[in-house]
């Protein structure tokens, strides 16, 4: 590919500005589909494009390292240049840029690099693998003399810190008293390295007692992070707990115990112990949260039991033609609201998994509520109880039609449940909005609702229009002609 | 060592690490095999040593030991083991092992420092993971330590940078290791003529909108949609057919399509920064050239006409094939772009970042709840609004936060918390919204934005100007001194150093000269910044070109998603 490199350059950059100054302006995917129409058509002339090249694959005894010996195989053949240049990477290090882009910017860092001796990351590499003993890899700045003394027993904390911060193993044994550690402390924090802080967090953890740890890290915030990170990571609840609790950080407290609730896998294990979090010092709005979860999980592992018991026993008729495809265990609400909304929508509200009491327990609004079983009784094709779900009564016992969410949602999840139009003009008649109720039933072909919404527009041009819409000879076509010949 | 060696990998690390070594050369020095890390016994190979490669995690350390304590002991040549931390030697994992009882089985245990690694020619990243979170929800600095690390090999090998400014509390941080790292290592003022002029710091979370859009360049909805990792992209192989004719009758290949994407791509760099609609013409318009190109042969009578044409020929294949494959990726993209869907939810984003209806609850996102959309697609959404309105009102938040839960389950009460605590999500403090003065005083929207030829960064985004490059932007040019009401509304503190140069290194500077501005994003940087940035540099009467760095390349969904808390997987 990069055999003619240096005619590319000057092909290209001639054509660079061209960019800004296109003219076409045609539909775009037309234009998506020419250009590869044309690109197609240039496929028989070539036959190069053999990426197989004699570059060895590794064998990884079934395993393979997919991306690096991927972009090693595509590098290396793909650019010329960075195989010429591997022989002499050591003394000119930059080569391996060379293989990296020229620029948009016309500022690029494989000019910055070319011309460098020791390009460190590569350098080091190498050196890795030639020699594992070399002590340093890192493209150091010149190193205080310090550096250059033996193994010592008498460094001072900054001394100390900074070998640290280098990978050298130190022992901090030495730092006896409560001062000397406190200022090795503050040393590690001053310079920032997280690895070095937490090690020596570690030392203090391990020989100060804790009373005197909590408190003097409570004047050092930095170093107080590090430590709750490092026992979140080792999962040293209780220390954590502790020291929160030593904090007055009650909140944390109670959302860090909380998490433990997903290292429970038995599920009653699991809701006792969110019942045991109610009680903790949550924010007021997460109380409910977590009070709810429990709710949830203790009605889930009630219905659990008695529906696996149902299927089972094979009489029941809804678990026969639609049988469960997972527990309803440790599901979201409204998953469990549709779930029940499935398997248990007829039962009365005293029950557990009727859907009503789940509504009234958790509150559920009734947007979200009607929604929900909506999309569980369309599934179930369940007409009837999708039209009983919209009809209010007043007291004069005139029915109407009502939806919490606008009819266009209500079309929409039927569409999706495959509605016949017989159901689906129903609630399209019922969308408000003009335009948006024609649009509907032209996309679904609700025919009478389009002629009906023409009629009452007096649109006589678009009602005539759309009889080639309609087949035929059919009834619609004569609801059209007789509404054109009646006015 | 003289003997052959296998590499264990971490396989996070084979990414990076494909970027600056290659197996051939590994190969030369005696590496045998390589292997990716994970528990159980290791694979035979005919090797002495056995070499790890590993960022220095706790979960990782795990492995290792379950490989070192399942090692036969008795095979003989026995191997030997050693570690090699990247990018630094962790003491705490060492300890770790030490618990475990393997400490000893390694002979050396290293680091191999890799703090900035080049994605291209003006663009560095650390790719440390975890480098935002680490800061603003888990104060914990070591990221930034490296950050400071790196920038020191950089002028190292660069020259020292003059001036550096910065914004935002990690930005203070890391100028300040910088200015101590330098005092301490008083032998570091080397000789060589400076690069950059100005070293530009700035804080993710200066700018917590601009990665929860979704970006709208090429390169960006490549990464929104199949996620750029380590310059490689996997696509659905369906709009790549086979290559070769003859090859027709086979079956749809099934395996993903993987490509690499940098600018050493001439169509691709040409592209990839461009509003996605601005792609369209210019790949018609390249496939007119090249179409005509090949029509040349016909035309060529004589022996060097014909010569001509076959060395051309190797170029002309490379830029068709390369115009095949963005054609089809534009189409994959297109498909996209035209649902319905994207549609809505980006004219949602707009009206947010323009400071339509940020405080109440919002009706698409509601039914995208409803609709169980994913979640983090709702939580990008939610932020959005809470990031434009400076906070949510408690009630909005309050519904929003019940039907995230009611929907999607109660732990994700853990994730909420996190993102309020990273600022992304909030109650409004006071009844004061700063947004829609940010917005005007830094010119964030763009009504007449264009698409095709632009004339401002705002094309980006289709309106929407970063606000991080708009602080780059105005830095240079005028300064930030007419800012200095708003910087003061954007969370942490603003602030320029000097750094000494010898007499002999300042820079004279020729007429016309551009200024080089080295910009840092400490905790992410998303393409579309890149692409306004490499925009900022082309400009002809800019006066500046930028390189970039970071900690990582981010898109707003892998940015939420390193916010999240980790669940448990789903019990099924």
């Amino acid at each position: 590919m990069s055999r003619a490199r240096a005619d590319e350059e000057e092909y290209w950059h001639s054509s660079k500005f061209r960019a800004f100054t296109f003219d076409d302006e045609d539909d775009e995917l037309s234009q998506l589909k020419e250009t590869k129409r044309t690109v197609n058509s240039l496929r028989g002339i070539d036959d190069d494009d053999d990426d197989d090249d004699d570059l060895e694959r590794v064998s990884w005894s079934g395993e393979p390292v997919g991306s690096i010996s991927w972009s090693i195989k595509e590098t290396a053949s793909s650019s010329t240049s960075s195989v010429e240049g591997r022989d002499s990477s050591l003394q000119k290090g930059s080569s391996s840029y060379a293989a990296f882009p020229k620029q948009v910017s016309s500022y690029s860092l494989s000019s910055l690099f070319k011309g460098r001796n020791k390009l460190p990351s590569f350098q080091s590499l190498s050196d890795a693998l030639s020699d594992t003993g070399v002590k340093n890899y890192a493209p150091e700045l010149r190193r205080p003399k310090a550096e250059y003394k033996d193994y010592s027993s008498d460094w001072s904390p900054k001394d100390t810190v900074r070998r640290m911060q280098r990978g050298k193993v130190c022992s901090l044994e030495r730092f006896r008293s409560l001062q000397d550690k406190l200022v090795l402390l503050d040393e590690a924090v001053a310079g920032h390295d997280g690895n070095v802080i937490t090690a020596v967090l570690i030392f203090l953890k391990r020989t100060l007692r804790r009373e005197i740890l909590f408190r003097e890290l409570e004047v050092r915030q930095v170093a107080l992070c590090h430590l709750i990170h490092f026992l979140k990571e080792t999962d040293e609840q209780k220390l954590l707990l502790d020291l929160l609790r030593f904090l007055d950080r009650s909140e944390e407290v109670a959302l860090s115990q909380y998490r433990e609730h997903l290292n429970i896998q038995d599920v009653e294990k699991r809701k006792e112990f969110l019942k045991a979090c109610i009680g903790l010092p949550f924010s007021a709005e997460d109380t409910s949260h977590i009070q709810d979860h429990y709710t949830l999980l203790e009605r889930q592992i009630i219905i659990e039991a008695s529906d696996r018991h149902l299927e089972k026993a094979g009489q029941s008729e809804i678990f026969q033609r639609y049988p469960r495809k997972a527990s309803i265990l440790n599901m979201p609400l409204v998953t469990t609201l549709f779930y029940s909304c499935f398997y248990h929508y007829t039962e009365a509200e005293g029950t557990f998994s009727s859907p009503t009491n789940l509504k009234k327990t958790f509150k559920i609004p009734d947007k979200q509520y009607v929604l929900t079983a909506l999309a569980a009784r369309a599934k179930l094709r369940a007409w009837d109880d999708v039209d009983a779900l919209f009809t209010t009564k007043n007291w004069l016992g005139y029915t109407k039609k009502k939806a919490p969410i606008g009819f266009h949602r209500v079309v929409e999840i039927l569409q999706r449940n495959s509605a016949p139009v017989q159901v689906l003009q129903e609630y399209v008649r019922l969308v408000e909005d003009v335009e948006t109720r024609l649009n509907l039933a032209t996309k679904y072909k609700c025919h009478d609702v389009v002629i009906e919404t023409y009629r009452d527009l007096k649109d006589r041009i678009q009602l005539t229009a759309y009889k080639c819409k309609v087949e035929r000879g059919s009834a619609e076509e004569e609801k059209i002609n007789s509404i054109l010949n009646n006015t | 060592c003289p003997s052959p060696q296998a590499i264990v990998w971490d396989e996070y690390l084979t990414g990076p690490f494909g970027l600056i070594a290659q197996y051939s050369l590994l190969k030369e020095h005696e590496v045998e095999k390589m292997f990716t890390l994970k528990p159980g016994r290791l694979p035979q190979a005919d090797v002495k040593n056995i070499i790890f490669f590993v960022r220095p995690k706790l979960e990782l350390m795990d492995i290792i030991t379950d490989n070192v304590l399942r090692e036969d002991r008795g095979r003989s040549p026995q191997r030997d083991f050693h570690i090699l931390f990247v990018p630094r030697r962790s003491l705490l994992c060492e300890q770790w092992l030490k618990e475990q009882g393997v400490l000893g089985s390694f002979i050396h245990r290293e680091q191999y420092s890799l703090d900035l690694i080049p994605f291209d020619g003006d663009l560095l990243s650390m790719e440390s993971d975890g480098a935002f979170k680490e800061c603003y929800l888990e104060s914990d600095q070591t990221s930034l330590y490296h950050a400071a690390k790196g920038l020191m090999t950089l002028q190292a090998l660069y020259g020292t940078i003059p001036q550096i400014f910065g914004k935002g509390d990690c930005a203070r941080h890391v100028a300040n290791m910088m200015i101590r790292m330098k005092r301490e290592f008083p032998g570091s003022q080397n000789s060589i003529f400076p690069v950059f002029d100005t070293l530009l710091l700035l804080d993710r979370n200066v700018d917590l909108l601009t990665p929860l859009a979704t970006q709208l360049t090429y390169e960006g909805l490549i990464d929104e949609i199949y996620g750029i990792q380590n310059t490689y992209v996997k696509l659905p192989p369906e709009k790549f057919a086979p290559k070769k004719q003859g090859e027709g009758g086979k079956d749809l290949p099934t395996e993903p399509k993987k490509l690499q994407l940098n600018s050493a791509e001439e169509l691709y760099a040409e592209i990839r920064d461009k509003n996605f609609n601005a792609v369209g013409s210019v790949l018609s318009k390249k496939a007119k050239i090249i179409s005509a190109a090949f029509e040349e042969r016909h035309h060529a009578k004589t022996v060097g006409e014909i010569k001509q044409f076959v060395s051309q020929l190797p170029h002309m294949q490379a830029a068709r094939s390369s115009l095949a494959n963005h054609t089809s990726i534009a189409e994959l993209i297109k498909d996209i772009t035209t649902s319905e869907d994207f549609f809505d939810n980006l004219t949602v984003e707009q009206e947010f970042m323009s400071g339509i209806d940020t405080d109440k609850v919002n009706n698409y996102i509601e039914d995208c709840i409803a609709q169980k959309h994913p979640l983090i697609k709702i939580l990008r959404l939610v932020c959005l609004q809470s990031v434009c309105n400076s906070g949510l009102k408690q009630k909005v938040l309050d519904h929003y936060k019940r039907e995230i839960l009611q929907t999607y389950g109660y732990e994700h009460v853990l994730t909420l918390n996190n993102l309020e605590k990273a600022g992304l999500l909030k109650p409004q403090a006071s009844s004061r919204n700063n947004y829609p003065t940010i917005r005007k005083t830094l010119r964030l929207w763009m009504d007449d934005v264009n698409e095709q030829n632009p004339n401002d960064i705002s094309y980006v985004y289709s309106g929407y100007a970063p606000l991080s490059v708009r602080l780059a932007q105005l830095l240079a040019r005028p300064g930030w001194r007419s800012i200095e009401e708003v910087l003061k509304m954007l969370p942490g503190p603003h602030f320029e150093e000097r750094q000494q140069l010898p007499t002999g290194l300042q820079k004279k500077r020729q007429h016309g000269e551009n200024r080089v501005t080295l910009v840092f994003f400490l905790g992410g940087v998303t393409y579309a910044e890149i692409a306004a940035l490499r925009f900022l540099s082309q400009m002809e009467d800019g006066g500046t070109e930028y390189v970039i760095a970071t900690t990582k390349l981010i898109n707003g969904t892998s940015w939420i998603k390193s916010l999240m808390e980790k669940l448990e997987p789903a019990p099924f």
